[in-house]
């Protein structure tokens, strides 16, 4: 042992210990340094005799106090009620209907004005606030926000579109890991593979499984996820596509047989794990900033872990020789079979391959968006529908680039129309698209009509 | 068309001489009476040139046989003229003028209707509905086919009985009447082809064409076919049909049009074509009358002697590529 | 016994509920596009959706009932011709894809909230609730208040209900179901054309009314869950079937057989295929919306409700029934949401209480239904893609 070393370890050891302590004192400095929650009579709803319209004006650590919170009632008339020193306002009202909740704008603090609800349904004249189908007995939360009235609300235009890029980035390497598989099943076996999704949403699920409830290291777990997934792909080819391919099942009665596959799996998972959205892991992430994007680890993590996959996979395609016997197969498999390739033992690859990264996939999806639920293959499958035809039904590379651009469609999307239309547009831009150009952006016009 | 149909005045092989001696044997030549004419007609793949026929005219009322090595483009040409592809010269110079008028649409649909039915390699009967209905899809203008008049019998149904009939003479002709409520998928393979024969002659066309009619039938059947075949001639149907066999060809053909690496190196006669070199070598290839079971060949010097035009022939060919 | 006569009053009130006949009309327009021309149309419930929408929306806009049913109808003939013109030139596949995904698109739509005007017609995910456009249908009824059982006299007049009173009925009633099919599959007795016609339409009556004998259904004659709604639309389910008829055995159904065989053949033979298809689209997307606004008439117009599942339910009542033939739709139907209704049922009884095995909580009965729905879906594609009514030969799919 060298002295160097020796030292070091004291260095060590002095740091773990300040670490420690500091970890376990700083709850308590935090809970010291709160505010006492003032004891401001909030009203409690009695069931058929009154109802509670309440809230808070600014934050917990910027309440705003004696600004005029104004509720117009059904009949048309008003009350008023100033705002406590922690912020807080509530109205109690005896009759059912649908009221309005605004502010007079002469109390609200210099130079702040009230922020008009976000969602068009909830906007009133003025920008107050809709609370509607108020019923006796119930409490309702008025949630006014203030801000500057020099507050530009469009924050920069361009830094919104870099954090979407990044975000659209995000989503459609996550939808490439999926979507290869797809597009190499097509490839090689012409199904259309409707369960492909829910295999997804199995890697979310295993990794719930794992890493929450059997509190297994996220790493191991996830590595767990892959086999098990993959498995699932040899599994599936060995004791069902494959005895059907022998039997000489056509096209079509495959793809009925996915999509019942798919519905059989769908209500699996909400039979085990319930309908409520579960998560893998179950601490917040830390977020980073690079200039305007922000950006949590594990979204850093999984992109990297997905690009390097998918290089992988990439690679194994154009140099090692079963994968370029699974492009000769997905190219022609008669063809492929007439120069000796065993197609069978290609497919069973492709399966096994191909549900192991649709299972990690998955499982990064479920950290990435904080959370997997048995209907998430619902949004997902139209989503790897649309990049693998965009891109080429039938080309590996071709999915990697569909998805990425209906990743960047579907996160850019916001920037222009509201919200809930993002995987609308996803899916408009491939109908679009089938119009001029059927074969996708690299696939073959032959394999057309 | 019934048996007692007149027959027309090419029925007497005779007649049909006189009238093709007239014709020049040289590519793309006119004929007296042409009922179909197709111009610049031209198909690529990627850099390679498919097919590249600049003029072709097919007499009416004759059988004309379409022949060539494999790789010659017969039935790329074939479907671009029937329809089922589309010349890249599409827009650029391809015309078609069929009975004496200028065919604007040419889709496979357009060109069925307008009076020229074809058929398939591999047969394409309807394997899972019945030979009866099979026949009745054969007929065109259907009244009943439009959806509007679909729900009102009685807009239809004397239509549908004469169809009905007709097609009863056909099967009683190519024999396949008992059949007639046997699903198509369950016929031998000759039957089909006899089936599609029928089923093309519901719409009363003018012009025939068939595609390899030959491939894959037995013997008998095959002499039966040509049976068909020249009848129909003698009724007076053009007909046009794409084959490899040679005796079948020198057997019914009148005419004959030979196809290599895409355009059309010879027309004429049955015997004129087969002895003009140009088709031998198309065929064969330049060394066709060498005994390749002579061992002397395989000396060193004949080797060298092979090489050597070898290399002359590839030399000769990258010229004619860079001009 | 009382038991399983709870079980079989569920399955009667579900068999004969307004909205097993309003999917058996969508399922009937779902034939017309898979079954007779081979159209992989994965959206059927996209159709429905716009239907209702069209309907309800128009209603609460005050145009009169007729109007509003052609106002539904155009709306799903514009959908078709919007999915068909860039679709129906492409391999099937392509159809399967761009329906699934327009019938997302229809659905997030119709919850979407983000253009105000939107929102107020469609109400989105609450959807707009009955209430709002039922009036004028329901004021056209012609039965008045009160309660009606059919039948009033059933095996409860019968010596007391005695369980013997209900094995023999239910014995009866199997043979004559088993006798029904023989006959209709040619395979009992020698009756050909009217005669065994009359056989089978006397069969059928006197098996319906065997089965309301056995498992009566008590309901209000007018109101929400009541006779009107029922009788309107399953006299409508009979209404489509002889429009059905007349189109398919006619030359026009012909010539939808032939695309489904083989395209190129039919256009070697003059036939405008892209026409056909479109023709096709159109028609069964007509029986789609139809199906929608009956559908939504006793309940709401709410985008999930009509959602994916629906196209689910429609294909496995399809090929159970037997795609391609007349009856196929209507039967599959009633033998899909009887049995789903029997399976949420006898779990519930059986694997879900104390008093046999207590192995699931009432909610994932429900969910335990689906699991065998898809199971069963696979099952029938794979072992008997004809189902009960088709024939063999014709349903051999192939791509």
């Amino acid at each position: 042992m060298s002295r160097t070393s020796v030292v070091d370890r004291g260095v060590v050891t002095r740091s773990v210990a300040l670490v420690v302590l500091f970890l376990l004192v700083a709850p308590l400095l935090l809970l010291l340094s709160s505010r006492a929650a003032h004891a401001l009579t909030l009203c409690a709803p009695k069931a058929d005799e009154t109802a509670c319209i309440a809230g808070t004006m600014g934050s917990r650590e910027n309440p705003i106090a004696d600004v005029d919170v104004i509720l117009t009632k059904p009949d048309g008339s008003t009350e008023t009620v100033t705002t406590e020193d922690d912020g807080k306002f509530s109205f109690e009202v005896t009759e059912p209907g649908n009221y309005l909740v605004g502010v007079d704008p002469d109390t609200l603090p210099k130079g702040s004005e009230l922020r008009p609800p976000a969602e068009a349904a909830l906007r009133g004249p003025d920008g107050a606030l809709k609370v509607d189908n108020v019923q006796l007995g119930r409490s309702y939360a008025a949630t006014l926000t203030v801000r500057d009235a020099s507050f530009d609300d469009s924050t920069s235009k361009w830094d919104e579109f870099l954090q979407s890029s990044v975000n659209g980035l995000r989503l459609g390497l996550l939808l490439a890991l999926a979507s290869v598989g797809l597009s190499l099943i097509y490839g090689t076996t012409g199904i259309s593979n409707f369960a492909h999704a829910e295999q997804v949403t199995l890697g979310g699920m295993v990794g719930y499984g794992l890493v929450n409830v059997a509190g297994i290291n996220l790493y191991l777990g996830g590595l767990m996820v892959v086999i098990i997934c993959g498995f699932s792909g040899w599994l599936q080819d060995r004791i069902l596509w494959q005895p059907l391919r022998r039997r000489g099942l056509g096209l079509t009665q495959l793809m009925i047989v996915t999509i019942g596959l798919s519905l059989a799996l769908q209500y699996t998972f909400q039979y085990v794990v319930g309908a409520r959205t579960v998560r893998v892991v179950v601490e917040n992430p830390t977020v980073r900033d690079f200039g305007s994007v922000r950006i949590t680890n594990q979204s850093l993590a999984a992109m990297g872990i997905a690009i390097v996959v998918l290089a992988a996979v990439g690679y194994a395609l154009l140099r090692t020789r079963i994968g370029r016997a699974t492009r000769a197969v997905s190219d022609n498999p008669a063809l492929a079979q007439a120069s000796g390739i065993d197609t069978d033992k290609v497919i069973r690859l492709v399966w096994t391959v191909s549900m192991a990264l649709a299972g990690l996939s998955g499982i990064l999806y479920a950290l990435v968006t904080n959370g997997i639920k048995w209907d998430t293959g619902l949004q997902i499958l139209l989503l790897l529908f649309a990049a693998v035809t965009l891109g080429g039904l039938g080309t590996a590379f071709g999915a990697l680039v569909g998805s990425l651009v209906i990743g960047l469609v579907v996160e850019l999307s916001p920037l222009w129309i509201p919200g809930d239309f993002k995987y609308a547009a996803a899916l408009l831009i491939l109908i679009l698209l089938l119009l001029v150009r059927p074969q996708g952006l690299l696939g073959r016009a032959q394999r057309v009509g | 068309m019934s048996e007692t149909a007149a027959r027309g005045a090419l029925a007497d092989p005779a007649e049909r001489k006189k009238l093709m001696s007239g014709v020049g044997a040289e590519p793309g030549s006119s004929k007296p009476d042409s009922i179909l004419q197709v111009n610049t007609i031209v198909r690529q793949f990627g850099g390679m040139t498919a097919v590249d026929v600049h003029h072709l005219e097919v007499q009416r009322g004759i059988i004309t046989a379409l022949i060539g090595p494999n790789g010659a483009g017969k039935t790329t040409f074939f479907n671009l003229i029937t329809g089922f592809d589309r010349p890249t010269s599409a827009g650029s110079g391809a015309a078609w003028s069929f009975d004496g008028r200028k065919l604007d649409k040419t889709s496979a649909s357009s060109v069925a209707k307008s009076g020229m039915v074809r058929t398939f390699q591999l047969t394409k009967a309807l394997n899972r509905m019945t030979v009866m209905e099979n026949m009745m899809l054969g007929a065109q203008n259907q009244a009943g086919e439009s959806l509007a008049k679909s729900i009102f019998r009685p807009t239809w149904t004397s239509q549908e009985k004469q169809i009905e009939a007709k097609a009863e003479e056909l099967l009683d002709r190519f024999k396949l009447l008992e059949k007639r409520s046997d699903y198509a998928g369950s016929l031998s393979g000759g039957q089909r082809k006899l089936l599609e024969m029928a089923r093309a002659l519901m719409s009363d066309p003018k012009m025939i064409m068939l595609d390899e009619p030959m491939a894959g039938v037995n013997p008998a059947l095959t002499q039966s076919l040509l049976g068909h075949i020249q009848s129909l001639r003698d009724e007076g149907m053009t007909v046009l049909f794409v084959e490899h066999d040679m005796h079948v060809v020198r057997h019914i053909s009148d005419w004959v049009v030979v196809m290599a690496e895409g355009r059309i190196v010879a027309e004429g006669s049955a015997d004129t074509v087969m002895s003009n070199p140009a088709v031998i070598d198309a065929y064969l290839g330049a060394h066709h009358d060498t005994d390749l079971g002579d061992d002397a060949l395989l000396s060193d010097a004949t080797l060298e002697q092979l090489e050597k035009e070898v290399a002359e022939e590839e030399a000769e060919r990258e010229e004619e590529d860079k001009a | 016994m009382d038991d399983i006569q709870q079980i079989i009053n569920a399955m009667m009130r579900e068999v004969v509920s307004p909205q097993t006949a309003a999917v058996a009309i969508a399922v009937i327009g779902l034939n017309i596009h898979f079954g007779y021309t081979g159209l992989l149309n994965i959206g059927q419930s996209a159709f429905m959706l716009l239907g209702a929408y069209g309907f309800a929306i128009a209603i609460t806009k005050d145009v009169p009932m007729f109007f509003a049913i052609i106002i539904g109808l155009l709306m799903a003939f514009v959908f078709a011709l919007v999915l068909g013109v860039p679709t129906l030139k492409l391999r099937g596949d392509y159809l399967a894809i761009v329906t699934i995904s327009a019938a997302e698109i229809v659905r997030y739509v119709g919850r979407s909230v983000g253009y105000e005007g939107l929102f107020n017609l469609t109400g989105g995910a609450q959807g707009i609730p009955g209430s709002r456009y039922r009036g004028p249908f329901t004021s056209l009824s012609p039965f008045g208040d009160g309660n009606t059982t059919i039948l009033e006299f059933n095996y409860t007049d019968v010596a007391d209900g005695a369980t013997w009173v209900r094995l023999v009925g239910w014995i009866v009633v199997i043979a004559l179901i088993v006798a029904a099919v023989k006959i209709g599959r040619g395979t009992l007795g020698s009756l050909t054309g009217g005669a065994r016609a009359g056989a089978l339409a006397g069969l059928i009556a006197v098996i319906t009314l065997g089965i309301f004998f056995l498992a009566p259904v008590p309901q209000q004659n007018t109101g929400v869950e009541g006779w009107w709604f029922t009788v309107v639309t399953w006299l409508l389910v009979g209404v489509c079937l002889i429009v059905v008829t007349l189109l398919i055995r006619s030359p026009w159904g012909r010539a939808l057989r032939g695309v489904r065989e083989d395209e190129d053949a039919m256009r070697s033979l003059g036939k405008n295929v892209f026409a056909i298809k479109m023709q096709a689209l159109v028609i069964g997307g007509l029986f789609g919306a139809l199906g929608g606004m009956m559908y939504v008439l006793p309940a709401t117009v709410q985008p999930d409700s009509l959602g994916r599942s629906i196209t689910f339910f429609c294909y496995t009542a399809l090929l159970l029934g037997g795609a391609a033939t007349i009856w196929g739709p209507v039967l599959g139907s009633l033998i899909f949401f009887g049995g789903r209704v029997f399976i949420i049922a006898a779990s519930n009884t059986y694997l879900s209480s104390d008093k046999y095995i207590n192995l699931m909580s009432g909610q994932k009965t429900s969910q335990f239904a689906f699991i065998v729905v898809g199971v069963a879906l696979m099952l029938l594609v794979i072992f008997r893609p004809q189902g009960i009514l088709g024939d063999k030969r014709e349903l051999r799919f192939n791509v």
